[in-house]
């Protein structure tokens, strides 16, 4: 697994406190790990801020699954 | 009871009679305070007097970019801003009939849109420390209605509905927003008004008398406190028993 998607599953493990286990490519941040629509927001700030990158709202609502993530911040970074 | 010993407060319209005692409320209880306005020269008065924990901060709210911009400028001066007042204020006053597109926008840009926007601009930071108390400066009026004032009741009562519904959103991360609505207060804005509108007025009040701005300052640092953090989404009446709702 990439650096980049070790460090985003270090978020949402942290940030939605499930296990590590759960965070596949495709789980979804609501269906599948218990996010709220705020917390998908704090996950986009987290992810900002780790990366230093700016992900725009149209882009952050794209972002569902942990695999849309690692991809989004692979082509941001 | 009331300690706010390493909280950083960013308090809008602190040249103003209320944003003033509010200012010294929150100082006095511990709080790092940024004391924002258009006039620079009262601010940095109340600054020195204030002494350590004294920031300036100005900003013109009726101006979009500085609006934004002054979250940002307040927690690089303090580190963060943990509370947030909103409590400029403007009056156009007029009929409503004769009421001018200005006067209705220029109320509503100042007094209900700015906050907004500065209630955005801080809460980033009070998500990521799952503790915030945003207490809006509302008015009796925005919940009585008063004739003349169309734009301004229609801004604070505004300021009531998007506290609510911000308070339902974060809510689960430490945060508070809640309202404290004055109602006659002894302030520059009410030294406008002459004896007989003041007596019309002081026939209204149970209490017989103006409030002070200690004592709105009194409600917004109770709010301000961790004391209050079951209280969320709340409206809290200082009116003298004007009107009891």
């Amino acid at each position: 697994m990439s650096d980049i998607a070790d460090r985003v599953k270090k978020i949402v493990v942290e940030h939605l406190g499930v296990d590590e286990e759960k965070v596949t490519e495709t789980a979804s941040f609501i269906d599948d790990l218990g996010a709220d629509s705020l917390d998908t927001v704090e996950l986009v700030m987290a992810f900002e801020e780790e990366f230093g990158i700016e992900i725009p709202d149209d882009a952050a609502e794209t972002i569902q699954t942990f695999g849309d993530a690692v991809k989004f911040i692979q082509g941001a970074v | 009871m009331f300690d706010l010993t390493g909280r950083n407060a960013l308090v809008t319209g602190a040249s103003g009679g209320i944003g003033g005692a509010v200012a010294e409320a929150l100082h006095e209880a511990g709080a790092t305070v940024a004391l924002s306005g258009t006039r620079e020269a009262p601010l940095r008065e109340l600054a020195e007097k204030l002494g350590e924990r004294a920031h300036v901060v100005t900003a013109d709210l009726g101006d979009a970019a500085a609006v934004e911009a002054l979250p940002k400028a307040a927690a690089e001066a303090m580190g963060s801003v943990d509370i947030l007042v909103n409590n400029a204020g403007i009056t156009r006053d007029n009929l409503f009939m004769r009421m001018s597109d200005e006067e209705w926008a220029q109320v509503l840009e100042v007094n209900l849109t700015s906050s907004f926007r500065l209630c955005r601009g801080v809460l980033r930071g009070m998500m990521k420390a799952r503790w915030g108390r945003i207490v809006n400066i509302g008015s009796i009026v925005g919940a009585t209605g008063n004739p003349g004032q169309g734009n301004y009741a229609a801004a604070k009562a505004g300021l009531v509905g998007m506290s609510k519904s911000l308070a339902y959103e974060v809510a689960s991360r430490g945060i508070t927003v809640n309202c404290v609505a004055p109602g006659f207060i002894e302030t520059a804005m009410t030294g406008k008004l002459n004896d007989e509108q003041k007596g019309r007025i002081l026939a209204q009040i149970p209490a017989g008398r103006m409030g002070s701005a200690q004592e709105i300052a009194a409600a917004v640092l109770y709010l301000a406190s961790p004391a209050a953090g079951y209280v969320t989404g709340a409206t809290l009446h200082v009116n003298g028993g004007m009107a009891m709702i």
